[in-house]
């Protein structure tokens, strides 16, 4: 056991390393929303919306819904797609590695990556326009990052297994997040979708993931919020991807 | 061993023992690859037995892969990783891996390149650090699949001496290649593999015997040349005229005599013996052969 973690460890800090030498991966998880910020807030005005939350609130949650899902699906699909092409997968399966623990770290890893993005989105939310971070809601906050980041990052696992080759990850895996950022409030506040489109991407986890998070920025809000739904939404897509994941896994290179 | 109609490996039974260097020699297709696999654990057999030191692969438990060190046919390392991280990361994988991985980095020549990204180093500088990444856990057998395919002739003599080196440190080897002269050079034994059976085994002399190898005189001849005589056995192929014969000091004075009296130049005149390379070829090619006959035997 103490072996175990010991090794889940190591792995972790390695993948780590490895995100963060990839400027490719570094700036569109944690950069890039950030950017969209700026411009979203800060060039087209920190409006308020119809029912008078200030605009730049329902963008540090819809932004960090689309931090999170960048570091675990986005990510996972593209990284582990290359390394199964690559042969890294076929040559973690000849070690006495556990083949859990190595997927495990990727999870884990990309938690760690979707809380230090998640901490500089809130400092920027909160240095520059004033979103205040209550910390009656942090629990919550913690929660939704937890059980998104675990659901998010086994939905980018069941992704590589319809992936067929290094070329195509980004392009798939962006086909199919692209169009759900739009539908799912993160870069299009929700009241401002119409109503068929916003009942479709309920059916999605990344809506889910958004609405969850916001009800920590929600100023008319009082107390430690509690979004038990969207949270069973987003853990039901996870444990669906992990079926997938155990069921199909591909670990040998497809060409 | 069947993927769908097609028979990859058939009957085929071998024994590897501790601390041999065992060469498994083959055309492309010929099964070596799935072969290995099986013995490494990545592929089911469908029928017969397998022990690999003293387990079953299909069903070792992964503790048996800490005596097992293998190098993929095909395998990139981690392009943000430099060469000492890439060996360090897959030391953590090894409970009681007793080698530190820059004792390993030395090993393998890359002590130079220890702090060099991986995707920096060259085509031969990325075996060697799978090869690296394959005796970090210090096993007892070692697979090494095509260890030199594509490599250029000096990388290839680089990569024959760090092979070389493993007899040094004990290990069982078992390589595949398609070159017969990687074979002769690195094994002590040679398991020739044609359409997924074993046509033959031995050391590379033993094989060499085992065709009866006939030296052959060949020469080139001008259009209008009279024909030698019937007598010294000759068959011609355009102007390539070949005797095949092991009488070859009477032959060539025969035919050298009636060269000199008919006043004609034997262009290119040649005595030569089959090497291991023709040896291997006409070894695999039979085996190819009769395995297509059969086909049409079946298909009939």
């Amino acid at each position: 056991m103490m072996r175990t973690l010991r090794v889940l460890y190591h792995q972790v800090g390695f993948d780590l390393l490895i995100f963060r030498r990839n400027p490719a991966s570094t700036f569109f998880t944690i950069v890039f929303p950030l950017i969209f910020l700026f411009v979203f807030v800060g060039v087209f005005g920190n409006q308020e919306l119809t029912n008078g939350t200030p605009v730049a609130n329902v963008y540090v949650a819809g932004l960090l819904a689309l931090q999170i899902v960048s570091a675990t699906t986005m990510n996972l699909a593209i990284t582990t797609t290359m390394r199964r092409e690559g042969g890294m997968l076929k040559r973690v399966r000849g070690t006495p590695l556990a083949p859990w623990v190595f997927l495990m770290a990727q999870a884990v890893g990309a938690f760690v990556i979707a809380l230090a993005a998640a901490i500089l989105m809130n400092l920027a939310g909160w240095l520059v326009f004033g979103v205040n971070v209550v910390p009656e809601t942090l629990v919550s906050l913690g929660i939704t990052i937890l059980i998104g980041s675990a659901s998010f990052s086994m939905l980018g696992l069941a992704l590589s297994i319809i992936i067929p080759s290094q070329n195509a990850a980004p392009a798939i895996a962006n086909a199919i997040l692209l169009p759900l950022y739009f539908i799912s409030g993160v870069f299009i506040p929700d009241e401002q979708i119409p109503g068929w489109i916003s009942d479709l991407a309920g059916f999605f986890p990344i809506k889910h993931l958004a609405s969850a998070l916001f009800e920590s920025y929600d100023p008319f809000a009082s107390g430690m919020p509690w979004p038990a739904t969207e949270w069973l939404v987003i853990a039901t897509w996870g444990l669906f991807a992990a079926a997938l994941v155990l069921r199909f896994f591909r670990w040998n290179p497809r060409s | 061993m069947r993927y769908g109609d097609v028979q990859a490996v058939d009957n085929l039974t071998m024994h590897v023992a501790e601390g041999e260097i065992v060469a498994f020699l083959g055309p492309n297709g010929a099964g070596k690859t799935t072969t290995v696999e099986i013995l490494e654990g990545y592929r089911m057999r469908t029928s017969g037995s397998v022990s690999v030191l003293g387990q079953d692969p299909a069903s070792a438990p992964r503790s048996w892969y800490e005596r097992i060190g293998i190098v993929l046919q095909e395998s990139n390392p981690y392009p943000e990783l430099t060469a000492m991280e890439a060996v360090r990361m897959q030391g953590h994988y090894y409970a009681d891996s007793q080698r530190q991985p820059e004792e390993i980095i030395e090993l393998v020549g890359l002590t130079e390149q220890a702090a060099t990204r991986t995707r920096r180093l060259s085509g031969g500088q990325q075996r060697r650090l799978d090869l690296a990444m394959a005796l970090v856990g210090d096993p007892d057998l070692v697979f090494l699949d095509e260890p030199t395919t594509g490599f250029d002739p000096k990388s290839r003599r680089h990569a024959w001496d760090m092979i070389e080196s493993l007899r040094q440190l004990g290990k069982t080897v078992l390589l595949t290649t398609h070159y017969m002269d990687e074979a002769q050079h690195l094994a002590d034994r040679i398991v020739v593999i044609a359409a997924g059976k074993v046509v033959a085994e031995g050391t590379a002399e033993a094989l060499a015997d085992q065709v009866h190898a006939t030296p052959s005189i060949r020469w080139v001849a001008q259009n209008d040349d009279p024909v030698p005589p019937e007598q010294l056995g000759w068959t011609r192929n355009g102007s390539q005229f070949t005797i095949a014969t092991k009488e070859t000091t009477t032959v060539t004075h025969a035919l050298t005599t009636w060269a000199v009296e008919q006043d004609l130049t034997l262009e290119n005149l040649t005595i030569s013996h089959p090497t291991l390379e023709d040896v291997y070829l006409a070894l695999t090619s039979s085996a190819e052969h009769e395995l297509s006959a059969a086909d049409a035997k079946e298909t009939r």
